[in-house]
């Protein structure tokens, strides 16, 4: 009698321990859960506020918002041309830059250098990645744009500035700020992140498909560019698009040395904006809301285009993974 | 085709083969030259100018007005508790989103998009997230204030613990989640006390990191934590921090003021890369310890 009352007891608390430990399993379920949701949350209230803040200079200017270069902030007439423009050359220039050095250091460090010495280059140049973007601006600003103004500028002013198709691209004032100034800055900072997820994925070519080819007769560089390139090409298609998502959004570096001038030129040579310069020069001085409201359609359209190239990024990347077996 | 003609075109073609393989081998060195001549030349920049405007005012007297002497006591004191705040918002709930997608969402459609977005939000231009900031705190309480810069800067941390928390969690063996479900060990406290301290070198290494970004970071904090001249704990009120004192004071024409600014990007990044080198020997040596 004694006995089974007990039990039934030992049973009773066994069950309330039982409900207890579902219910704490459940609520910390939920509170992670939360969490994770918060993500996605998060970026989407990004986007919504930046399209609500700016809602004014989309009501007010409408389309010509996008294809009106003019910036008058007395007369209240905002358009996002010229720094839309800034934003696409500054990132373009540094691409066509990053881009092939990236390719190379990926080939020098996976192939070439000798193996004790890979991994303090590789760690040395993700290094780069880590120097706040601020240094790059103020070492742009009082080192590379003097250098950039007395000997590189007047030198292309001098050879390419005259020849047919690309010469005016290359002329202008020796002043040294200026978009092709910014679009360098901007490759040295991406070059880091390029050539560290190139190299990761050329690891991951299978040394069967690398030895085969060097068995056939293969040189090294046939190597890279027939096997492995051809078998990386969507994670480093994935890996320079990553690249443009950071040079595109990229804001102190690029505000330092691009001269903050709101004007359409072809010259490269010429200060110019970008999406991101203007908002960090101005927003603090934007005086009347409708002004404010135009940097915020800005950052609403920074958000979009980066994106968009970081999705495209992540796609490309994730189908590598896939490929993996990950 | 005589044996003799064809020899020779054989040489070319392996002559030009050779040339070719050449030239891309010098080029693919001379490539990670180039990357080393940046990385040396901006360390050596900043070490050269910084070392020389180092002074012991540094650290004892605030930021001076123009001509006058100074130092930067109160942006390093605003930077310290702009970030350690940014840190404690953002860390737990990365921490916990991480959780979520290593441990319950795994590789379900919900936790596919949570990466997804997360890595986004990881590579998000850092001018957007404080315009969002700006946009919901900034503007309906009224001023600038440090705790929107945190709040800010949380956004940064939110992604990189994230990140890193799932990925060091999925290292943990599943051998160790059964064993402690086997004992009855209910499945919130399996992951806190025992996945947590398998994985825990990991996670710091995550909150360092996302703590070597936010210390440099200028754009979002222009707009919320704003600048503040004077010796300022209140959080609510606008407050000085390393960068945008850098920023505002290099941007200047005052000698004194850049100089300052020089000091300043020294020591940030001399902490920056002091915090990337341990997070990495942290990861080195759990690495081998799991082995």
């Amino acid at each position: 009698m004694a006995a089974s009352a007990e039990s039934l007891a030992i049973a009773q608390s066994d069950e309330q321990r039982a409900r207890r430990d579902g219910r704490k399993d459940r609520l910390f379920r939920r509170t992670v859960a939360g969490a994770g949701v918060f993500v996605l949350v998060m970026l989407a209230g990004v986007a919504l506020t930046t399209l609500w803040g700016g809602r004014e200079a989309f009501a007010t200017f409408g389309f010509k918002f996008l294809v009106s270069s003019e910036w008058d902030t007395i007369g209240k007439q905002f358009g996002a041309l010229a720094p839309v423009y800034g934003t696409l050359v500054t990132a373009a220039i540094a691409m066509i830059i990053a881009v092939p050095v990236s390719f190379g250091i990926a080939l020098y460090l996976t192939e070439i250098a000798p193996t004790w010495l890979r991994t303090p280059v590789a760690s040395a140049i993700e290094l780069l990645a880590g120097i706040p973007s601020i240094i790059y601006g103020m070492w742009g600003l009082f080192v590379f744009v003097p250098i950039m103004g007395k000997y590189v500028i007047p030198w292309l002013n001098d050879h390419i500035g005259e020849w047919p198709l690309i010469g005016p691209l290359f002329k202008g004032p020796p002043l040294g700020l200026g978009m092709l100034t910014a679009g360098i800055v901007l490759a040295i900072m991406v070059i880091p992140f390029i050539s560290s997820v190139m190299r990761e994925v050329f690891l991951t070519v299978p040394t069967r498909l690398k030895e085969s080819a060097y068995a056939l007769g293969s040189t090294t560089w046939e190597v890279a560019w027939d096997i492995v390139l051809p078998y990386t090409r969507t994670a480093v298609i994935g890996g320079i698009f990553l690249g443009l998502g950071r040079a595109l959004g990229e804001t102190m570096a690029v505000t330092f040395v691009l001269g903050n001038v709101h004007r359409l030129s072809l010259s490269l040579l010429e200060p110019g904006n970008s999406i991101a310069a203007t908002i960090a020069n101005e927003f603090a001085e934007a005086d009347s809301e409708i002004f404010r409201s135009s940097l915020i359609a800005l950052a609403f359209l920074l958000f979009v285009v980066t994106f968009i190239v970081l999705a495209i990024a992540k796609l490309m990347l994730r189908q590598m993974e896939r490929k993996e077996g990950k | 085709m005589s044996d003799v003609a064809r020899q020779a075109v054989a040489d070319r073609l392996y002559f030009r083969r050779r040339i070719v393989n050449g030239v891309g081998l010098v080029f693919a060195t001379l490539s990670t030259g180039f990357g080393l001549f940046w990385l040396a030349w901006i360390l050596w920049t900043t070490f050269y100018t910084g070392i020389s405007a180092l002074n012991g005012k540094l650290f004892t007297m605030m930021t001076p007005p123009p001509g006058d002497e100074g130092g930067l006591l109160n942006a390093f004191a605003g930077s310290a508790m702009i970030c350690l705040l940014a840190i404690l918002i953002g860390a737990p709930i990365g921490i916990a989103a991480g959780t979520y997608l290593a441990e319950y969402a795994k590789k379900s459609r919900l936790g596919e998009a949570i990466r997804f977005f997360n890595d986004i939000l990881l590579s998000a231009p850092s001018i957007v997230l404080g315009m969002f900031v700006y946009t919901v705190v900034v503007k309906q309480v009224g001023h600038y204030s440090a705790f929107s810069g945190s709040l800010a800067l949380a956004l940064i941390v939110l992604p990189v613990v994230v990140r890193t928390t799932d990925e060091m969690l999925k290292l943990v063996p599943g051998a160790m989640r059964e064993a402690g479900l086997s004992l009855g060990v209910p499945q919130w406290k399996v992951t806190v006390q025992i996945l947590y301290r398998a994985a825990l070198p990991g996670i710091v290494t995550g909150v360092l990191l996302a703590l070597a970004r936010i210390s440099g970071e200028t754009a979002p904090l222009l707009f919320t934590a704003f600048d503040n001249q004077f010796w300022s704990t209140n959080v609510a009120q606008p407050m000085a921090s390393v960068p945008v004192v850098i920023y505002k004071f290099a941007m200047s024409a005052d000698a004194g003021w850049k100089s300052l600014a020089w000091a300043g990007a020294l020591i940030v990044t001399l902490f920056v890369l002091a915090l990337s080198l341990i997070s990495r020997a942290i990861l080195l040596r759990n690495k081998v310890s799991n082995d």
